[in-house]
């Protein structure tokens, strides 16, 4: 359950944001998490719940854009996409290939007032 | 609603004027056009979208990277050691440390929920140990690591290992400044192992099968195993051994000894760069006393 260890990072960054930036509450947070990131996004939702409150984000909505795995495929040198870590490239079939986009954990912005 | 980009008014951004519009943000249609290509600006209301794009480990990041100088500056080999519970990491570390603790200095770093008995068997072992007991945490971060580095000297020009929490989930995540992590799976918790907890066995850079001396007494496809871990991760090196009998200890052993010299070239390259620009001062310097002088 390292989601509320997650969870309790973005609430720590966006308390600094909205302070920082002379505001006093977060309305929605837009997050984007990559397809292969280590999270499981229903857990993530419930630790937000969870972690959210009595903070500048109590009433907070939690929206989560999810990106779409991608590798470099070194045997056709063409770029893949891919779902899994065992995934082959869906060219020749093989796995030798090297992650480029999918794992990110990021929180791209929030609505404020 | 914005006439360029058809985006709402309550999506407008924080700065308060005619703008250039080439932050990012999302959208509620469809449309795939390219967003900033048009100066333009957008009425404003009481709603502000803030756009930040920060990872959301960016605090653990920053604590490993200063933590991972620290090894550098003290040309300490730092690894990572992960698995399930039960694996043997304890075994194999007490049979490391036996061996290594006289060839250079050695240290570990314990991580469970509760108990000290892992640092135990480390220091019976003869090597410094600290244990971190975690209570309800399921992994070892970069805070937890430095401040447990305040209590545990650092084996200057030699290896510290951690010992993670046993859990092959959580921590995947987190960064603790380490040279490189080690995934120990042992035989007896089957060959797809790799295939159910990816993410772990993606993140790390040796994998090491323990308990191969109960593999004639399993149903364990070795073959199907080694593939499964090159299926997640084509570059991992992965080594064979059993902590018991010590059989394949050496070339783990040896291994060790490869990145520990790799990390004591880095230092000695480190302080190079640093002697050579203090050697750079120096003579600019030594320039303006003599001048002054005459």
């Amino acid at each position: 359950m390292h989601e509320f260890s997650l969870c309790e990072g973005i609430i720590d960054t966006i308390t600094a944001q909205t302070h920082q930036q002379g505001f006093s509450r977060v309305q929605r947070v837009w997050l984007e998490i990559g397809a292969l990131a280590n999270v499981e996004l229903e857990a993530l939702r419930f630790a937000f719940a969870l972690v959210r409150q009595d903070t500048v984000a109590a009433a907070a909505e939690l929206d989560i854009i999810t990106l779409p795995g991608r590798a470099w495929c070194l045997d056709c040198a063409q770029a893949i996409e891919i779902n899994q870590f065992f995934d082959p490239c869906p060219r020749c079939g093989g796995h030798q290939w090297r992650l480029t986009g999918g794992n990110e954990l990021r929180i791209k912005e929030m609505e404020v007032e | 609603m914005c006439v360029t980009c058809g985006c709402g008014e309550s999506e407008a951004a924080i700065q308060s004027h005619g703008h250039a519009h080439d932050h990012a943000h999302a959208h509620d249609h469809a449309d795939d056009h390219l967003h900033g290509a048009l100066p333009h600006s957008h009425p404003h209301d009481e709603k502000r979208r803030v756009s930040l794009e920060q990872d959301i480990l960016a605090k653990n990041a920053a604590l490993a990277a200063s933590n991972r100088h620290l090894f550098l500056e003290l040309g300490v080999f730092v690894l990572n050691l992960v698995s399930s519970p039960g694996s043997g990491k304890t075994s194999l570390l007490s049979r490391t440390v036996q061996v290594l603790r006289d060839e250079f200095p050695v240290a570990v770093i314990s991580g469970d929920q509760q108990t000290a008995n892992d640092a135990e068997r480390i220091m019976a072992a003869g090597a410094p140990a600290l244990q971190i007991n975690t209570g309800k945490g399921c992994h070892l971060d970069a805070h937890g690591i430095g401040q447990a580095l305040e209590r545990l000297p650092l084996p200057k020009g030699g290896v510290l290992f951690i010992e993670n929490v046993g859990n092959l989930v959580c921590p995947a995540d987190f960064d603790l400044g380490e040279a490189a992590k080690v995934v120990i799976l042992s035989v007896t918790e089957g060959e797809d192992k790799p295939l159910k907890y990816p993410n772990m066995f993606a993140a790390s850079q040796l994998m090491l099968l323990n308990k191969t001396d109960l593999l004639p007494h399993l149903d364990f496809d070795l073959a199907q195993c080694l593939d499964n871990a090159r299926r997640v991760n084509h570059e991992v090196d992965i080594l064979q051994l059993s902590a018991r009998t010590g059989e394949g200890l050496e070339a783990w052993l040896n291994w060790v000894r490869r990145g520990r010299h790799a990390a004591l070239a880095a230092q000695i390259s480190q302080l190079e760069t640093e002697l050579a620009a203090a050697r750079a001062h120096l003579i600019h310097g030594g320039g303006t006393i003599r001048r002054s002088i005459i």
